[in-house]
C-alpha cells in the first residue's frame, strides 16, 4: 500500500483582486451575468490578477507532521484552504489518502444563541464528527473544556476564554488521519494552550498525519519534524524543522546573530553615522539562535564615524519580541564617561550593550539598532529588523521559573531580588 | 471530471482508504446529491440549529408558524374574498384561501430562508468543508415542521366548516414535496446568486409578494383567461397551490396546471443545482 498521505503537484491558486475585493452589485454587472453567466471570459489572466501561491508541489508520508512557515500573505492560508477543500486551486492537483480534518479556527459552527452542549454537537458534526461518535465523546469533551456548569448557558454569555476552551475541546477529540491546522493554538490561556500542545502531541504519536500552519517558532519545532517555508506563494525550503526555521529567521527579519554593511560607500547613513556591523554576542560562546536565558548577550555595534561636526550621536538599540512588542531601547550614552570621547572623526565608533542574563523573556527577539542624535533629532542611520537571535528557556529550577514548567507569559523575564523573613505570629 | 471522493474498500493496515483528489474543477458536474445524501447526518444537525435558533427567545415559539396564515387568512378574507367570484362556489372563502396560504407559507418562507442561507452561513463556509447544498437544503427542511403546524391549523378550520376530508387527501404528500422542490430549486440557485450579488437579499421579499399574486392563493384559477392558461401553469406554485386545494376540498382535478408546473419545478431544481454546483468552488473566495 501506498504510505503517501498526502502529495500535491503544481498547486497554484489566482485571485482576481477586482473581483473579490468587492461585492458585486447586481447594476453593475448584469449585462456580464447576462452574456458570460459563469464568468468563462474571466480565466484569462489581467493586470489585477494575484497569483497566492505558484507551482507548490510536497509529498508527505503518513504519520509525520509537517510545519507550513512564512510572513503573512505567503500563501500559507490559501494552501491550507485549498487541501482542506474550502476553496479550489486554479492549476495543480493534490491527493489526500485518508479521513482528513481542518481546523482553521476555535469553534468552526458555533452558534452563540445555542448552548455550550448545543454547540459541541453542531461544532463536532460540522467538523466531520459522526453523531454516535460525539455522542461518545461527549462527557470526555466537555471535563476537558472545563468550564462546568456553563455547559447549559448559550455561548453568547461565555467569556472568549470559555469558547475557546469549548471550541478546542471539540477539536481536541476529532480523530482524522489527516489533520489540517492553522494557527489555533494563538489563541487561549497559557496553561490550557499547554494542555492543547500536550493533545496534539498526543495526535502526532497516534500515527497520525499532520499539517501545520503557525507563526509560533517553538510550537513548531515541537510538533513537527518537517518543515516547508513559503514565500511569495511558493517554496523556498522544505527540510528539517530547525534548518527551516533558521532559514525563515534570517530570509524574513534579518541575518541571525549579525550583520555587517559591506564597505563604507554603500553603507547607508550621512557623514555623522553610517553603521558598520551588529553582533549578538551570548557570553562564553554559542549558537545566538538557541541563547541560554541565564546568559548574558552582549550586543556589539559599530559605526563610521566620519565627521560629527558639533553634533553628538549615540548608538541605540531597539529589541522587539515576536509579537511586535517593544521589550525596551538603550543608549550608548550610559557610558558617561567614554562616550563623549569615543565619538570622534575619523573613526570606527564600537559600542556593547551588556543585556544580563535571566532578564529576557524566552522567544524570539527582533533588533533594530540606529544612530541618531537627539538633540536636535537626526536618524543618521537606522537598520531595521536588522538581526535576530532567539532565547531559550532551558532552566532546571535555577530559572526565574523555578520548578514550575508551564506557560510563563511576561514580557521579560527578570531574575529579582526578594527579600524574605518571618516573624513570630501568635493569636 | 473526478468526482470528489472515491472511497475504496479497506486496507491493510485499518487505515481507511478515503481518497480526496483536488483539482480545479471546469464545466458542469454531477448534481451532488449523493454527497448530501452521504452527510445526511450533518444535513440533520443544519435542520436541527435552524429549528432551535428560529424559535429562541421568542415567546410564541412555533405559534408564530400558525399565526402568520392565520392573520393572512383574516385579512384576505376582509379585503379580497369581498370581491365576487374570487373564489368557487361553494367553497367558504376563509377555508379556501388557508388552504392555499398553507403550501405557500411553506414555499415563501422556505424559498427566503434558502437564499440567505449561505451568506449567514459565511463563517463555516470559509473555515471547513462539507457539501455547500446542505446549507440551502436544511434551511428548507427547517420550514417542514412549521408546515406541519400549519396543517394542524388547516384541520381546525376545515372542521370548523364542517368539511371532512375524502381519499384525495393521500396527494397531499405529493403537492407538499412538489411545494420543496420548488423551494429548493428557487432557494437553491438565489442563494448561489446572493453569494456574489447582495441584491437577492432585498429581491426576495418583493419577489414573494409578486409571486404570490401571480399564483392561485387568494383567488382561484379559473380567473385566469384560458389563452393564458399554459403560460400560467408554467409557474410551479400554480399546481402546488391547486393541487393541494384540489386534494383537501375536492373538485375538479387540475390535471394540466399539475402536469406542467411538476415539469417546470424538476427542471427548475436541475439547473439550480447545476448551476449551484458549478459555482459553488468560488464560494469561499467571493462571499
Amino acid at each position: 500500500m501506498n504510505d503517501v498521505a498526502l502529495s500535491a503537484t503544481g498547486l497554484a491558486k489566482k485571485y482576481r483582486l477586482g473581483n473579490v475585493a468587492s461585492y458585486g452589485r447586481l447594476s453593475e454587472s448584469l449585462w456580464n451575468a447576462i452574456t458570460d453567466p459563469f464568468g468563462r471570459k474571466h480565466t484569462q489572466d489581467t493586470a489585477s490578477d494575484f497569483w497566492a501561491l505558484r507551482d507548490i508541489s510536497f509529498e508527505v508520508p503518513r504519520g509525520s507532521a509537517v510545519g507550513v512557515i512564512g510572513r503573512n500573505g505567503a500563501g500559507k492560508s490559501t494552501l491550507l484552504k485549498i487541501l482542506a477543500r474550502i476553496t479550489s486551486p486554479t492549476l495543480g492537483r493534490a491527493e489526500l489518502r485518508g479521513r482528513v480534518g481542518s481546523l482553521l479556527e476555535v469553534g468552526t459552527g458555533f452558534h452563540p444563541e445555542l448552548t455550550g452542549r448545543e454547540n459541541v454537537l453542531l461544532s463536532g458534526a460540522i467538523l466531520g464528527m459522526r453523531r454516535a461518535e460525539i455522542l461518545r465523546k461527549f462527557d470526555e469533551i466537555v471535563a476537558f473544556a472545563d468550564i462546568g456548569q456553563f455547559i447549559d448557558v448559550p455561548v453568547k454569555r461565555y467569556s472568549s476564554g470559555m469558547k475557546v476552551r469549548l471550541g478546542f475541546a471539540v477539536a481536541a477529540f476529532l480523530e482524522p488521519e489527516i489533520l489540517l491546522i492553522d494557527e489555533v493554538l494563538a489563541v487561549g490561556d497559557g496553561e490550557f494552550q499547554k494542555k492543547c500542545l500536550g493533545k496534539m502531541s498526543e495526535i502526532g504519536k497516534g500515527g497520525r498525519t499532520i499539517i501545520f500552519v503557525a507563526h509560533s517558532m517553538p510550537a513548531i519545532l515541537r510538533l513537527c519534524d518537517r518543515a516547508i517555508l513559503l514565500d511569495h506563494g511558493k517554496v523556498v525550503v522544505d527540510g528539517p524543522t530547525a534548518q527551516v526555521v533558521r532559514r525563515y529567521l534570517e530570509s524574513d527579519l534579518g541575518r541571525i546573530g549579525e550583520w555587517s554593511a559591506p564597505d563604507y560607500e554603500t553603507a547607508l547613513g550621512d557623514d555623522v553615522a553610517k553603521l558598520k556591523s551588529i553582533r549578538v554576542l551570548p557570553l562564553g560562546g554559542g549558537n545566538p539562535e538557541e541563547i541560554d536565558i541565564r546568559k548574558q548577550i552582549d550586543i556589539e555595534v559599530e559605526y563610521w564615524c566620519k565627521n560629527p561636526g558639533s553634533l553628538r550621536p549615540s548608538t541605540n538599540v531597539h529589541l522587539y519580541n515576536d509579537d511586535g512588542v517593544c521589550v525596551f531601547i538603550n543608549n550608548d550614552w550610559n557610558d558617561r564617561k567614554n562616550w563623549p570621547k569615543a565619538v570622534k572623526a575619523g573613526s570606527i565608533v564600537k559600542s556593547t550593550c551588556h543585556i544580563p542574563g535571566n532578564f529576557l523573556a524566552e522567544g524570539r527577539i527582533i533588533l533594530t539598532v540606529a544612530v541618531s542624535t537627539f538633540n536636535p533629532l537626526i536618524a543618521h542611520t537606522v537598520e531595521r529588523d536588522v538581526v535576530a537571535f532567539q532565547v531559550v528557556d532551558r532552566s532546571e529550577g535555577d530559572g526565574v521559573r523555578g520548578e514550575f514548567t508551564n506557560e510563563w507569559p511576561g514580557v521579560v523575564r527578570p531574575m529579582l531580588d526578594w527579600d524574605v523573613e518571618s516573624r513570630p505570629w501568635k493569636k | 471530471m473526478s468526482p470528489d471522493t472515491v472511497a475504496a474498500s479497506g486496507s491493510a493496515c485499518g487505515a481507511s482508504q478515503e481518497l480526496v483528489v483536488i483539482e480545479p474543477r471546469h464545466g458542469w458536474r454531477e448534481l451532488g446529491l449523493r454527497e448530501v445524501w452521504s452527510h445526511r447526518e450533518l444535513l440533520f444537525f443544519f435542520v436541527w440549529r435552524d429549528l432551535k435558533v428560529r424559535y429562541k427567545q421568542t415567546v410564541f415559539g412555533a405559534a408564530w408558524a400558525v399565526i402568520q396564515p392565520v392573520a393572512l387568512m383574516l385579512i384576505f378574507t376582509v379585503t379580497v374574498g369581498r370581491l365576487p367570484n374570487v373564489g368557487p362556489a361553494g367553497i367558504p372563502y376563509p377555508l379556501f384561501v388557508f388552504a392555499g396560504l398553507t403550501p405557500w407559507t411553506l414555499f415563501a418562507s422556505s424559498l427566503g430562508g434558502a437564499s440567505n442561507s449561505l451568506v449567514n452561513g459565511e463563517a463555516v463556509i470559509t473555515k471547513v468543508y462539507f457539501p455547500r447544498l446542505l446549507l440551502p437544503f436544511a434551511s428548507v427542511g427547517s420550514f417542514i415542521l412549521d408546515f406541519f403546524i400549519s396543517l394542524g391549523a388547516l384541520a381546525v378550520v376545515m372542521v370548523w366548516f364542517g368539511r371532512t376530508p375524502t381519499l384525495e387527501i393521500l396527494w397531499l404528500p405529493a403537492f407538499t414535496i412538489l411545494a420543496l422542490v420548488t423551494a429548493l430549486g428557487v432557494g437553491t440557485f438565489l442563494s448561489a446568486v446572493n453569494v456574489k450579488y447582495r441584491d437577492v437579499k432585498y429581491m426576495v421579499p418583493f419577489l414573494l409578494q409578486l409571486w404570490m399574486f401571480g399564483s392561485p392563493v387568494v383567488y382561484a384559477s379559473t380567473l385566469i383567461p384560458p389563452s393564458l392558461r399554459t403560460l400560467y401553469a408554467l409557474n410551479p406554485m400554480t399546481g402546488v397551490v391547486e393541487g393541494f386545494r384540489w386534494a383537501l376540498i375536492g373538485g375538479d382535478r387540475p390535471d394540466d396546471l399539475i402536469f406542467l408546473s411538476a415539469i417546470a419545478s424538476v427542471v427548475m431544481l436541475v439547473f439550480a443545482l447545476a448551476y449551484f454546483r458549478r459555482v459553488e468552488q468560488t464560494f469561499a473566495d467571493v462571499i
